[in-house]
């Protein structure tokens, strides 16, 4: 089995693989490289990294530069500062002109822990949700993380990559498919389809066998693309279950529970409910804490089936 | 291209920013009329560029960081012969290619796509950075506003371009001391500007913005290890007299006694 990691490490190591393999890629950081773990590539490729100090900004705007350039920039720095501070550059000099700019932004959620609010993103896939030709990837575990690294470089375009700091078990096989904009069915069942994505998979499927010893049929969709969504499986989940939740580590609104909500409205009749982050702000603490804090645990998500199911 | 022909022609491109300005009933009259000269220099006397070829990868780069003066940009790409004359008077209407703000995707010959302040600084970064390690030898060209250098990521590009060395890129800084609220020192001062570049590691020049020999000079002095800063001196609303100072002419649509008058003023300089 392959070993547990931190998303950011597979990030890292995946970018140094696709450099070695793809001379076009440059990697761009803003004084992070030792916490986006960009200083595997960076120790490999000095003469390919670019350190922009600490502003995410002008790195976003020159990462334009570099794609316009027929390179292949991948810029990181923390989710927040890349997706929030530098938001009206992605969204003006990258994704306006389609430049072939991909982000890998790591500490991106509550799982930051312990430097609490300021630092845990928690409305960056709202905020690149609505920008015309963004892909998102959301990866639940270190081979997804590298799937999502090499899928990102083959699409032309811009591509946020959504990457966690925690060390996490491998959940996912190597030979599962990553096709961008299809979700993968990691469970199937008929009573409940638990939609989750990124580091909220694993507590799906825990909360999937905890409902079974319950006698309840609980299936769970990993969505390691949030766009373009996989409306086709979303329509067909809503067919065959009764319920549907979906569960992240970002707010409730405009993420993932949004995007499946806009789905189902009006054209699926389903119970459905949304677990997040409840329109308020995180805080310090160790995630395991955060995420019990926050009504994020497999309990959490069990209970909230349950609820569903039983109405 | 001798310099009376240049001459003539800034003229003429004055009259083709009033035109369009004036058909579209919207837009930045003052300042695209303020750079007139610094884009002429540009494009006829110093950049590598192919108007056959708008994609050639050696060309150099000219991005209009300060994109609102756009029609100045539009106005020389159809000249060169990017694309019909036609197409300049259907500018901001819908299905123009040009649109109200220069768009890389839409129209041949644009560089980047620019409008929203302080971003065509860094994509030149980029795209000089870009240029260094690939080993290309073009340059990058960005034109920026005076009111736009309190964007503070032009000072992030700034610090960044001398920082990697950036001997192949150059900022021209439209300066002609007005915005949208009133003059510079009336809004935010810029202070010493030429100072400020020096300090960030920038070699720097001043010249009249509206002199294309000087221009043309400024901008091809670029010294080894450094990027290069040209302080180009211009008078917002250049050429039309009523215009001419006025902070009021930054977006204001144009009458048609006013295009009349402006008109005249400009065909009457070429005539003359």
């Amino acid at each position: 089995m392959a070993e547990s990691k931190s998303l950011r490490v597979a990030y890292g190591e995946a970018l140094a693989e696709l450099g070695a393999r793809n001379g076009k890629v440059v990697v761009l950081d803003a004084d992070l490289s030792h916490a986006t773990m960009t200083s595997i590539f960076a120790a490999k490729f000095p003469e390919r990294f670019f350190n922009f100090g600490l502003a995410e900004a002008n790195m976003m705007g020159a990462a334009a530069g570099f794609a316009h350039s027929e390179l292949i920039p991948f810029a990181s720095t923390f989710a927040l500062f890349g997706t929030g501070r530098a938001y009206e550059q992605i969204r003006n000099s990258i994704s306006y002109p389609n430049a072939n700019v991909k982000f890998g932004l790591s500490h991106s959620g509550l799982s930051v822990g312990e430097d609490g609010a300021s630092h845990q993103s928690i409305e960056d896939i709202a905020l690149m949700r609505v920008l015309p030709g963004m892909t998102i990837f959301v990866p639940c575990d270190p081979i997804e993380t590298r799937k999502a690294v090499f899928a990102a470089a083959a699409i032309d375009g811009p591509v946020y990559i959504r990457v966690a700091r925690p060390v996490i078990d491998v959940i996912t096989r190597e030979e599962t498919p990553f096709i961008p904009g299809k979700a993968n069915i990691m469970r199937e069942g008929t009573d409940v389809c638990i939609m989750a994505t990124g580091l909220m998979v694993k507590d799906a499927l825990k909360a999937a066998e905890q409902l079974a010893v319950k006698g309840i049929s609980a299936g769970v969709v990993n969505f390691h693309t949030i766009k373009p969504l996989d409306e086709e499986c979303i329509l067909t989940m809503a067919a065959k279950c009764k319920a549907i939740v979906t569960v992240e580590e970002h707010s409730i609104i405009g993420g993932l529970g949004s995007a499946v909500a806009e789905v189902l409205a009006g054209r699926a009749n389903v119970k459905f409910a949304r677990l997040g982050i409840k329109d308020k702000f995180g805080r310090s603490g160790k995630p395991v804490d955060l995420f019990k804090a926050y009504g994020l645990t497999a309990d959490d998500i069990e209970k909230q089936c349950l609820v569903l199911v039983q109405l | 291209m001798d310099n009376q022909v240049l001459l003539e022609k800034a003229n003429a491109i004055r009259a083709d920013i009033i035109e369009m300005l004036f058909r579209c009933q919207s837009g930045h009259p003052g300042g695209s009329l303020s750079c007139v000269e610094i884009l002429i220099a540009l494009y006829y006397k110093v950049a590598k560029v192919d108007p056959a070829n708008p994609s050639w990868g050696q060309r150099d780069r000219i991005v209009l960081s300060k994109g609102h003066g756009c029609p100045t940009l539009y106005a020389i790409l159809a000249d060169k012969g990017y694309f019909p004359r036609e197409d300049l008077w259907n500018l901001r209407q819908i299905d123009s290619h040009l649109q109200g703000h220069p768009d890389m995707r839409k129209t041949p010959g644009v560089d980047a796509s620019t409008g929203s302040l302080g971003q065509g600084a860094s994509v030149a970064v980029g795209l000089a950075l870009a240029a260094k390690y690939k080993k290309a030898g073009y340059k990058v060209y960005a034109i920026l506003g005076d009111g736009e250098t309190q964007e503070g990521m032009v000072w992030e590009a700034a610090m960044s371009a001398a920082h990697y060395k950036l001997d192949n890129l150059v900022f021209i800084l439209d300066h002609n001391g007005l915005q949208i609220d009133g003059s510079n020192d009336q809004v935010m001062s810029l202070g010493d500007i030429m100072a400020k570049f020096q300090a960030f590691g920038f070699e720097c020049k001043r010249v009249d913005g509206h002199d294309i020999d000087q221009i043309a000079s400024a901008v091809s002095a670029l010294v080894s290890g450094k990027p290069l800063f040209v302080l180009a001196e211009t008078i917002k609303g250049k050429g039309v007299s009523f215009m001419e100072n006025q902070a009021g002419w930054h977006g204001k649509p144009i009458n048609a006694e006013e295009y009349k008058v402006a008109m005249n003023e400009l065909k009457g300089t070429q005539n003359g």
